[in-house]
């Protein structure tokens, strides 16, 4: 929908100009280089992007599968459950399913891009405009990416996951590393820390604690293994004041599962710790990525927006290569209606540049329902100044919350459906009028918030003085309860991890009901 | 600011050792669907890999996720046309809803499969799974060895054609820098001093006295160029190449088919898969495997494979003819000493009732003392073996083969119904660690 307000002005012929970067699809490595170079100028000069060293790596297509089935990374340690995935990108891609990206970048210093060599000289342009600056901009400076991974690190964390777990199997069997690194997968949603600050991923520290562990481990006085007798002497009162430090000590409850069972699963060996750790690392290291995935395609849709816009401009790249461009770009951009047969949910990159763009309007066109609604920046003519904040300062949810207007709600025709599953109703509770345009606004903020997208399962309690049974507590909102089929199959898991009884409750304030696997 | 890094000359399959572990996982699922996909395949389709469909039980990664149907679900949607708020939609009946599909098919009740596509290798690997050949060691090492030359470090002698430059150049470096060498650069520097000197019209004491030193400066380092040549025969390395034994690795294969009228359709059919399982058996053994096709009434001829499988001949039936013809290609290309020779018979079971006799005398005295393993499957259409049932209905070309099985190892037959039946033949057949059924 964007496609038709491209460009206001043409560059004129009468103008001198200098000849245009490339000519033709075919690339080469001066063409890319010079490329590079004046999308640079824009990017850096006259955006004032921040942004990482760029690394760009050119690769085949079944290269770029390779790299669909190692989660997008250049490095990963071996799983059959990454060759499961190979097999069906790669079937679904023979068979013309699905097409490729044509491009993958990793949060990391350096920025490395992924780019194929099919792509046309045009489409290598607006990647390196889109990964290299746009994305790359994002992981540099917004406060989630900047708080929970660390850049520099991450290649090199990855090169020790990878020969740790190998040498994990080379030890102690493929089959012993599989099953734990099976059930670890299986929690992997639930071993992210979300509310303390990340440690930083070091190499040489990694090893000095495991062989501080080693040490150490034996010496290590456990209260899960307290002998009975011992207990049998004191009264009620103090086992209850005994349960409550433990309680503490052990530090319930806890929200991150991984996290617990590395730190006290009776049952674990060293190694297996340190795989646990290792999945949840990379959970981790994901988890910025799951709460900004609108925000950083919208903002790598804007850059690139705006910086082939200028090369058009200052007559760096042809009419050509521009209508190529602008061909792709509203495909990616695509918002198909609910009602049509290709919806599937709102498209990132469309909601993402829709609101970029929107700020900018607002920013150097507003009206007067934007003065009233944003009277922060309305009119401010800093649009890039302004968007950079947001890029830095939000998340998803609030980013929605504080920045979607009434225009583009209305330009999206957005309307609020009320599932509830005890009515046999659909019920239309919000649509894009003045009445609506705060509860659209929240419900679509909920939609991305850290509470839909995860839930809310604790560790609530392990019984220290019987079985050793550990307590899960899933904390029911909206009344979603859990799937049942799935909890029969993870619990297993878990209890392979912890070696005694797992069981799942589900907190609600009118129901109250304990799942025993 | 930027590195380009063409990674396109990479190794490629990175994921190979994570599409190895899954396979692995997926053993037993995927060794069903590979048996299922043999039973239904082209004899001239052999080449490719195959395209299979397992259930996920097992290979489903389970988590904790929330029940769709259950709770109240806010969904922000784009496109309205023409909704009002306070309208209601009535629900569609449950189940059917959506992109349903995939909680359903994951949920680990595996109704629903996994397609991909196993290679070539990856197939046949699962398919021949537990089988060997017979005696393919014993008749290994019997045989005559065939020999190849392979690279074995280097050495200080040898052939001008297999001169190392580089290893030589690399010594000859060395041995100049140790034994100081003087470079050329050193030599024309000298003589360029020398000959400046020579042109002044005037000379001081002194400067006759530089001119002589570097006159013998410049004899020393010639004599000690001659001393230390450029190259010298200690320098020389030469690629050394050594003969390693190969055992025998060409096998031919001879297929007997009966093709006269009492033999139908059908029949041809299951013969065929049966030769074709075979040859692919012997494919992934032998580095070179030749084929021959030998087709018999009461008249026999070697013919290829088009016509072996799909011209119709008229006549009677007279096995033994086969065998001569196949006695005599042994004799003039496949000299047993050279060749593992391998056989495959496939019948109906008729033939001339006098010919039996002969067709025992040439395979014991002739066929089988050359044969690495001599195997006949007696094609039966299903009418036929719902009729007769149970093995004493045997023909008379069985019950004469019959005999022969127990005097021979490597003599086998089996009775072949329907297609499914021809994958546990071959595998009766070649089994691993077979056990001598010889009483």
């Amino acid at each position: 929908m964007t496609a038709s307000r491209t460009r206001k002005n043409p560059p004129s012929s009468d103008k001198k100009s200098p000849p245009p970067i490339f000519e033709g699809a075919e690339w080469d490595y001066e063409k890319v280089d010079n490329c590079f170079q004046a999308i640079q100028k824009i990017a850096i000069d006259e955006m004032g992007l921040n942004v990482y060293p760029t690394q760009i790596e050119i690769i085949t297509s079944e290269q770029m599968l390779d790299a669909y089935s190692s989660v997008g990374m250049p490095l990963m340690y071996n799983h059959w459950s990454f060759g499961k995935s190979f097999l069906r990108d790669e079937s679904n891609y023979q068979k013309g399913f699905s097409g490729l990206a044509y491009e993958i970048v990793i949060n990391s210093n350096p920025c490395i891009c992924y780019i194929m060599e099919e792509n046309s000289m045009t489409m290598q342009t607006l990647v390196m405009a889109h990964a290299a600056f746009g994305h790359n901009h994002f992981f540099k400076n917004n406060h989630l990416f900047k708080q929970w991974t660390d850049a520099n690190a991450i290649l090199d964390y990855l090169q020790f996951a990878k020969n740790y777990i190998a040498k994990c199997e080379e030890r102690y069997g493929q089959k012993e590393v599989e099953k734990i690194l099976d059930s670890a997968h299986a929690l992997r949603d639930q071993g992210v820390d979300k509310f303390t600050r990340r440690q930083k991923l070091d190499v040489a520290a990694l090893r000095q604690r495991e062989l501080e562990r080693n040490e150490y481990e034996q010496s290590q006085y456990s209260e899960l293994w307290r002998t009975l007798p011992e207990m049998a002497s004191r009264d009620d009162e103090e086992i209850d004041l005994i349960e409550k430090a433990l309680v503490q000590k052990l530090g319930l409850p806890e929200s991150n599962l991984l996290y617990f069972l590395e730190k006290h699963s009776p049952v674990l060996e060293n190694w297996q710790r340190e795989i646990l750790r290792i999945v949840r690392s990379m959970a981790q290291y994901f988890y910025p990525q799951r709460q900004t995935k609108m925000m950083n395609e919208g903002c790598a849709c804007f850059v690139h927006y705006h910086i082939m816009n200028r090369l058009f401009d200052t007559g760096q790249i042809t009419e050509g290569a521009m209508l190529e461009f602008i061909d792709f770009h509203s495909r990616v951009i695509a918002q198909p209606d609910f009602d049509n047969q290709y919806y599937a949910g709102i498209n990132p990159y469309a909601l993402g540049f829709a609101m970029m763009k929107d700020i900018e309007r607002i920013c150097e066109n507003p009206t007067d329902e934007d003065r009233e609604w944003f009277p922060d920046f309305a009119g401010n003519n800093q649009a890039i100044k302004t968007l950079k904040e947001a890029w830095e300062n939000f998340r998803d949810e609030s980013f929605i919350l504080q920045y979607l207007s009434p225009h583009l709600m209305r330009d999206f025709r957005l309307f609020n459906l009320n599932d509830d599953k005890s009515r046999p109703f659909y019920l239309v509770d919000a649509i894009h009028n003045k009445q609506g345009y705060t509860a659209i606004r929240s419900a679509l903020a909920a939609q991305y918030s850290v509470a839909s997208l995860d839930l809310d399962i604790q560790v609530t309690n392990v019984d220290l003085h019987g079985n050793r049974a550990m307590i899960l507590t899933h904390n029911i909102t909206n009344g979603v309860t859990l799937d049942e089929k799935q909890v029969n199959l993870v619990i297993p898991h878990i209890q392979r991890l912890w070696g005694y009884d797992v069981s799942v409750k589900s907190i609600e304030p009118n129901i109250d009901k304990t799942h025993f696997a | 600011m930027m590195h380009i890094i063409d990674r396109r000359l990479n190794p490629k399959g990175k994921s190979l050792s994570n599409r190895q572990r899954f396979i692995d996982r997926a053993k037993t699922q995927i060794k069903k669907a590979v048996n299922e996909a043999i039973a239904n395949r082209k004899i001239s389709n052999t080449d490719g890999g195959e395209r299979i469909k397992i259930p996920s039980d097992g290979l489903y990664e389970p988590r904790f996720t929330g029940d769709s149907d259950k709770g109240i679900h806010d969904r922000v949607m784009p496109g309205n046309k023409d909704f009002m708020p306070g309208d209601k939609i009535k629900r569609p009946p449950s189940k059917g809803q959506g992109q349903g599909g995939r909680d359903a098919s994951e949920g680990g009740e595996g109704e629903d499969g996994f397609h991909f596509t196993l290679t070539r290798d990856e197939f046949l690997d699962i398919f021949f799974e537990n089988m060997a050949l017979p005696d393919f060691i014993k008749k290994s090492i019997k045989e005559e060895v065939t020999h190849e030359y392979t690279r074995a470090g280097y050495k200080r002698q040898g052939s001008p054609s297999n001169l190392n430059l580089k290893l030589t150049m690399r010594n000859s470096l060395a041995r100049r820098l140790c034994l100081r060498r003087p470079r050329d650069e050193e030599i024309t520097e000298l003589e360029e001093k020398i000959t400046a000197l020579r042109q002044q019209k005037k000379h001081t004491i002194k400067e006759q006295n530089k001119l002589i030193a570097l006159l013998e400066e410049l004899e020393v380092k010639k004599r000690r160029r001659k001393v230390v040549p450029y190259i010298d025969p200690l320098d020389v390395r030469y690629t050394s190449f050594t003969e390693i034994e190969k055992p025998n690795t060409h096998a031919v294969m001879f297929c007997l088919m009966d093709v006269s009228g009492s033999m139908g359709e059908t029949h041809k059919e299951l013969a065929k898969r049966f030769f074709m399982l075979l040859h692919l058996f012997l494919v992934r053994q032998y580095t070179k495997v030749d084929v021959i096709f030998i087709r018999h009434t009461h008249l026999a001829s070697e013919v290829d494979e088009e016509t072996f499988f799909h011209s119709r001949e008229t006549g009677g039936t007279i096995v033994s003819t086969a065998l001569e013809v196949m006695q005599k290609i042994i004799k003039d290309r496949y000299p047993p000493e050279d060749w593992n020779i391998y056989a495959a018979q496939a019948s109906d079971g008729d033939n001339l009732n006098s010919d039996n006799a002969h067709c025992q005398h040439l395979l014991t005295q002739n066929i089988l003392p050359m044969c690495q393993y001599f195997a006949y499957v007696e094609v039966w259409d299903s009418h036929e073996a719902e009729m007769f049932p149970g093995d004493n209905n045997a023909t008379r070309l069985w019950q004469a083969y019959e005999e022969l099985k127990l005097s021979h190892q490597n003599f086998a037959l089996k009775k072949v119904t329907r297609p499914e039946d021809i994958f546990p033949v071959l595998h009766d057949l070649f089994a691993k660690n077979k056990k001598s059924e010889v009483a």
